[in-house]
């Protein structure tokens, strides 16, 4: 119980080229008394795919909430490619960051959610395209090429001129993460991506995902129920409690061998 | 008391000139009161107290003093301020400018309908406040306002008559003059009547039309 918060720190050795892409330094992150992160500290590796477990309310998609700054961390800081995200310097001060610079250091992110949270009033092609042309400041037909390589990544090639309400819940996210990927962020964020789906559209959803994750180089942070996806893509598991972590490591030690009582009666619960 | 025919003819030549103006002055004062509305919609929603306060302060007072007054206002004491405005303009910004306070709490409910993921999807897309706007929340937002908006114009085609007070001649200004002019005042009001009822009807069932194709 001791080393709750620096858990992690000292657990990542695998991260041996030293490279953290996504720093939490004593990060505190409060709903009105309520303590949802308690001076969280852990690291991401560049091209690490780690996944955060833990029961609901444990604070697991805050923290993915808090690297898209959606929400603001009370206290810590974050830092992602090097860069503070919620916090900038200046005259060798921190300070809190504006939203120019917030905004630079998240194009680092990308983030799929539990909805899918599509553009409605676009067809899927703009859905992809959207931000690359207007953020990134691609030609369209580039764009729009890019559009098609993810679609055929997806396996969706065929839908490119439909509108999301005429998607399965399924296709909806596999447009998504295209949608996602098209600004090729550095990191992945994946907000129990599989949570809204009806069960048999869960595994084309996690099939794409899987291929994601070994065939590319792109980081990856996953909150999810899905524990035999969580087994398969992980390089590290952080079981979370109560705004902390409570334990991590390798998957295959996570889930066969967990130290912590609280791990196994939550391991119990849900597989 | 006898229904005249004849009063109705001689009546429809002016009835013309006052329905093509009542129309005008419903077209015009609309596009006032669904630009200036949406602007009064965002400004309220700027963060800057010293744009969104004085806006809620200025669409609050005028939604909540009579029409009517405004036009006199408009009519007859801008003047005092160098500002002369004919009857149809004095008439038509009236009805836009007081359509607008209403029209801007249609768009705020439009804007707050559009789910919290949509401006997260933006946020995680790193998309511009701008293109934000103009790409993804307004294009939602007035697709599910679009119904209400008509309504709006629908009842501005009914306080449309208020403008003959400050002597606009659009349909019941016609029916006025003519009925003082030939002491049949029941002919002329009669037929503006049904024409208001010829024109309010079907554009509401249109509104219904496009209220089930609109809002899923």
């Amino acid at each position: 119980m001791s080393a709750e918060n620096t858990t992690s720190k000292e657990t990542k050795n695998p991260a041996v080229d030293g490279s953290q892409l996504i720093t939490f330094d004593n990060v505190t992150k409060r709903f009105g008394s309520n303590v949802v992160l308690d001076n969280l500290c852990f690291d991401v590796a560049s091209g690490k795919h780690v996944t955060l477990i833990g029961p609901s309310g444990s604070g697991k998609t805050t923290i993915l909430r808090l690297l898209m700054t959606l929400v603001k961390p009370e206290e810590g800081t974050i830092k992602v490619a090097g860069e503070y995200l919620t916090h900038e310097e200046r005259n060798g001060k921190l300070v809190p960051a504006s939203e120019r610079h917030s905004r630079e250091v998240r194009k680092n992110i990308g983030m799929v959610f539990q909805q899918f949270n599509l553009f409605p009033n676009m067809k899927v092609l703009r859905n992809i395209t959207e931000a690359p042309v207007h953020v990134l400041g691609l030609a369209k037909d580039e764009a729009e090429q890019r559009a098609r390589e993810l679609l055929e990544l997806v396996g969706l090639t065929e839908h490119i001129d439909k509108y999301p309400s005429q998607l399965s819940g399924g296709q909806q996210q596999r447009v998504a993460i295209a949608r996602a990927l098209a600004m090729r962020p550095q990191v992945l964020l994946l907000d129990e991506v599989t949570s809204a789906l009806d069960p048999e559209l869960v595994a084309g959803v996690l099939d794409v995902l899987r291929d994601i994750a070994h065939t590319t180089d792109i980081t990856m942070l996953c909150v999810t129920h899905e524990m035999n996806f969580a087994r398969d893509i992980s390089d590290d598991v952080l079981m979370f409690d109560a705004g902390r972590v409570i334990e991590s490591g390798a998957p295959e030690k996570i889930f066969s061998d967990p130290e912590h009582e609280r791990t196994r009666e939550f391991l119990s619960a849900v597989l | 008391m006898t229904w005249d025919w004849n009063a109705v003819s001689e009546f429809l030549p002016r009835l013309w000139d006052g329905v093509l103006l009542t129309l005008q002055a419903l077209v015009l004062g609309s596009l006032i009161a669904f630009a200036l509305g949406l602007v009064w919609a965002l400004a309220q929603r700027s963060s800057l107290k010293a744009v969104s306060w004085p806006v809620t302060a200025v669409t609050e007072f005028i939604r909540n003093t009579p029409l009517l007054v405004q036009l006199f206002f408009l009519y007859f004491v801008m003047p005092e301020w160098g500002i002369t405005l004919t009857a149809l303009a004095a008439g038509v910004v009236g009805l836009g400018l007081h359509y607008s306070t209403y029209t801007a709490e249609v768009y705020r409910a439009g804007i707050d309908g559009v789910p919290a993921g949509q401006w997260e999807a933006c946020t995680a897309l790193s998309l511009p406040r701008s293109r934000t706007w103009s790409a993804v929340i307004l294009p939602q937002a007035i697709r599910r306002v679009v119904p209400a908006l008509g309504n709006y114009i629908i009842a501005m085609l009914k306080d449309s008559p208020m403008i003959a007070i400050i002597g606009a001649l659009e349909m019941l200004g016609q029916a006025r003059q003519f009925s003082a002019e030939t002491f049949q005042p029941t002919e002329p009001i009669t037929v503006i009547g049904v024409v208001f009822i010829l024109i309010a009807y079907p554009a509401s069932l249109l509104m219904r039309a496009l209220e089930r194709r609109l809002v899923r």
